[in-house]
């Protein structure tokens, strides 16, 4: 329970009326509920008045719903007062930053995110700040706690927060910008960080539009459609002919082996097989998640093949880049992001091209 | 690690097209026609013999809830209501079937709405979801527009879907409160008897599921009760939607069999514990409300409803909440009291005035500032809140306290006599104020 009251009546406007657009929606609205049963689209109807209304509810939309709805004005005020999303009193004109403070964003640093907005906007919730951009409170479990922890700006969710990205956002809002919503790190959604290890092999992948991201550049993806992605503007269109024969030539090899023929086998009849060693020198393994591309899942994999720092990859051939790029299932794409580039660069102590 | 080819939701981080096409070309969609035209009772059968218990975090059998609506219609409208007011901290799965995977619950909501004799449906999303119920509205949209849904529709049962949301109260993911607010009211539970089957929506007959019960049942339909059913350990079917956060290294949702061994989820999906598996202090197995496992029950715990009840917590909605060795656990679990504070409805006195009461002398007691016969004190008064209240909100607030002081009972005492070791100005006062 908490206590929540109307706004000062200083701070009142004198009339609420929804735009002709809201109200077209707000007759739509109540016709999905039986003729007798208006009263259920209060809520939804509140909720976009307080939308209209710089994200704040004032007295007279309250009064305006009821005699829409034909409810008793003391319902309304009700389900105002007792739904904590409707927000009483007026809110930042850019943005009224809701911070999950709940256990699971706590644990992953919620507290320093409420620090930031003390001392950036107001030392205590539901004040406007000096300029009366910005205000902020602490909300209940706004449920994404796997990409803990998280605010929420209106209607869109800022997830994955360090101070540091949640400075970044708020001084997008500041500039009158709407920074990206979503997770703030490399993920695309509720995928673990580095890419996702689960749905990797699907049939339907080969139709499936796939949008730019970490984890979609972890997934291997069929020959047909790494041929239909456009290649890089850096590719001159000799090297492209080159690639798309020598995919064309892999493919037609593949088709000759038993479809359950494994990664070696198919790897085997395409090219040859790098030589791994043993273990990392001196037990020390390079990072190979540095190279664009490689994710843990793709590290691992090389690791396997005995593939620990960055001059072997420098250091492959013609023939082991087809071999391994059939082994780990996508074709073209070892060139395409030029990891023999890059890991030569890497050995030779250059910055990592993710960063 | 279940399989790929097995599982229900494969555009779960919304990789994918996520429109009707694309969810048709995952397989959805496909035979629809088929299911309504076996009949209800098939369709209640087929789901009874699955196994599959409700996935809204009391795990009630999902077939048999179905087949208390009167069989033949008394002249009352039955109503389907799927209850997308996902709230409990520690889960959010649901927000990604809305988001990424909308057509398997709305394919669920017409299956389900023949299965219950029910024309009309409500999908109840959450305020805070305002995204992932536009996302939702718009694959409602599409099946309109193909003729999936809505009266004389090619599936042969005439159904209408409606979206509507709430604006910010948990207490609306109880089935009751639920429909007082979608009559238009204050969230407040009702009393029961009489049940929402007899007198719910509008007092008509209505069934209220959870998202993902609903969701994962045309699938069910298309592969068959025997394969849903052979995943887990019996009275644990199926596959499940596993959530992890908080002290791992790479929280995410993920699609797993029941019955997986914890330590299995962790360290497959999770990316571990932060700082190694022996850097593991508490867990949470399924949201606020459940009581915390410590980590020497970790080990060996099976993630299911009775795994979970075999340490004496409960499996909730399977969002695990992990916290490490550097967790300030009183702090922690005072946290979760708070919570239930903030969304005490305030309708039953035990609730409205114990869940505050906790959370004051849980915050004394994270500081140390309190007596050792408050430990009792607390203890008994978690009982009298825990099951004197309209709904299960109450029981809710009540458990993780009594988990605090079955497991952890030592680090609070320690705390009062780090506390009480110092000179302090003023006296330490007792729980009433």
């Amino acid at each position: 329970m908490s206590v929540r009251r109307l706004a000062p009546d200083e701070v009142q406007p004198a009339s609420f009326a929804f735009t002709p657009d809201n109200l077209a929606w707000a007759q739509k609205t109540i016709g999905k509920y039986p003729a007798e049963r208006k009263a259920s689209a209060v809520i939804p109807l509140l909720w976009r008045a307080q939308e209209q209304h710089a994200y704040w509810l004032p007295k007279a939309a309250i009064e305006y719903i009821a005699d829409m709805l034909d409810m008793p004005y003391i319902r309304v005020f009700e389900v105002a007062t007792f739904y904590t999303m409707f927000q009483l009193q007026p809110v930042g004109k850019k943005a009224h930053v809701q911070v999950c403070g709940t256990t699971p964003c706590m644990l992953r640093g919620a507290g320093e995110l409420i620090k930031v907005c003390k001392s950036r906007i107001h030392h205590e919730p539901f004040h406007l700040s000096d300029d009366g951009d910005f205000s902020w409170e602490e909300v209940e479990c706004a449920g994404t706690c796997v990409n803990a922890p998280m605010i929420q700006v209106f209607s869109d969710v800022y997830e994955d927060l360090t101070p540091e990205s949640l400075e970044k956002v708020l001084d997008a809002f500041a500039r009158g910008e709407k920074p990206k919503p979503g997770p703030q790190n490399s993920r695309h959604g509720a995928e673990p960080e580095g890419g996702a290890v689960t749905l990797r092999d699907l049939p339907f992948d080969a139709a499936g539009p796939a949008k730019a991201g970490a984890a979609v550049a972890e997934k291997s993806k069929p020959a047909s459609v790494a041929k239909a992605e456009p290649a890089p503007e850096a590719v001159s269109s000799a090297a492209a002919e080159f690639a798309a024969k020598e995919e064309a030539e892999i493919k037609a090899k593949l088709a000759t082996l038993s479809p359950d023929a494994t990664p070696e086998q198919k790897a085997d009849a395409v090219g040859t097989r790098p030589t791994g060693l043993a273990a990392a020198r001196s037990n020390a393994a390079d990072k190979l998640q540095k190279i664009k591309g490689i994710g843990p899942v793709n590290e691992g994999k090389l690791h396997a093949l005995g593939i620990f720092h960055f001059d072997q990859i420098a250091g492959w051939s013609r023939e082991e880049i087809r071999w391994v790029g059939t082994y780990l299932a996508f074709p073209g794409r070892i060139d395409r992001e030029e990891w023999t580039v890059q890991a030569k660069a890497l050995a030779a102590g250059a910055p990592s091209a993710k960063e | 690690m279940l399989a790929d080819k097995d599982r229900i939701f494969t555009n779960i981080y919304g990789f994918h097209d996520k429109s009707l096409k694309g969810a048709m070309a995952r397989g959805h969609w496909d035979g629809t026609k088929g299911f309504i035209d076996q009949g209800r009772d098939w369709i209640v059968q087929q789901i009874k013999d699955s196994g599959l218990r409700g996935r809204g975090g009391a795990g009630f059998p999902t077939g048999l809830k179905w087949s208390f609506m009167p069989k033949q219609s008394d002249g009352r409208p039955h109503y389907l209501v799927v209850n997308a007011d996902e709230s409990e901290p520690g889960t959010c799965k649901d927000r990604e079937i809305l988001r990424n995977d909308p057509h398997t619950l709305v394919e669920g909501c017409l299956i389900a709405g023949c299965a219950m004799g029910a024309h009309v449906g409500y999908i109840y999303v959450r305020g805070e979801f305002i995204r992932e119920r536009e996302a939702l509205q718009q694959a409602i949209d599409e099946c309109y527009e193909a003729g999936l849904l809505g009266k004389g529709n090619k599936n042969g049962w005439d159904f209408d879907l409606y979206v509507h949301h709430g604006a910010g109260a948990y207490i609306c993911g109880e089935e009751t409160a639920l429909l007082e607010s979608l009559e238009g009211k204050k969230g407040q539970p009702r009393l029961k008897p009489p049940f929402p089957a007899n007198m719910g929506l509008y007092g008509c007959p209505t069934t209220v599921n959870n998202v993902e019960s609903i969701a994962v049942t045309p699938t069910i339909l298309r592969r068959g009760a025997s394969w849903f059913a052979s995943f887990g350990r019996p009275n644990n079917l199926g596959t499940k939607l596993f959530g992890i956060s908080g002290h791992v290294n790479k929280p995410c949702i993920v699609e797993e069999s029941m019955s997986i061994p914890f330590r299995e989820l962790i360290e497959k999906h999770g990316g571990g514990i932060r700082g190694g598996w022996d850097n593991l202090l508490a867990i949470i197995p399924g949201g606020a409300s459940c009581p915390l496992i410590p980590a020497a029950d970790c080990e060996e715990l099976i993630m299911d409803f009775d795994g979970t009840r075999a340490v004496k917590s409960s499996f909730g909605t399977a969002g695990v909440i992990v916290m490490d060795k550097s967790t300030d656990i009183v702090r922690a679990i005072a946290r979760i009291s708070y919570f239930f504070k903030h969304e005490s409805c305030g309708q039953c006195t035990p609730c409205r005035e114990g869940t505050g009461w906790m959370w004051r002398v849980l915050d004394r007691m994270a500081q140390g500032r309190a007596h050792k016969k408050e430990i009792d004190m607390l203890l008994e008064v978690t009982t009298q809140v825990e099951g004197h209240t309209i709904c299960a909100l109450g029981d809710a607030a009540a458990w993780p306290v009594q988990g605090l002081i079955r497991h952890f009972r030592g680090e609070i005492e320690r705390r009062i006599d780090a506390y009480s070791a110092n000179p302090h100005g003023e006296p330490v006062r007792i729980a009433a104020e």
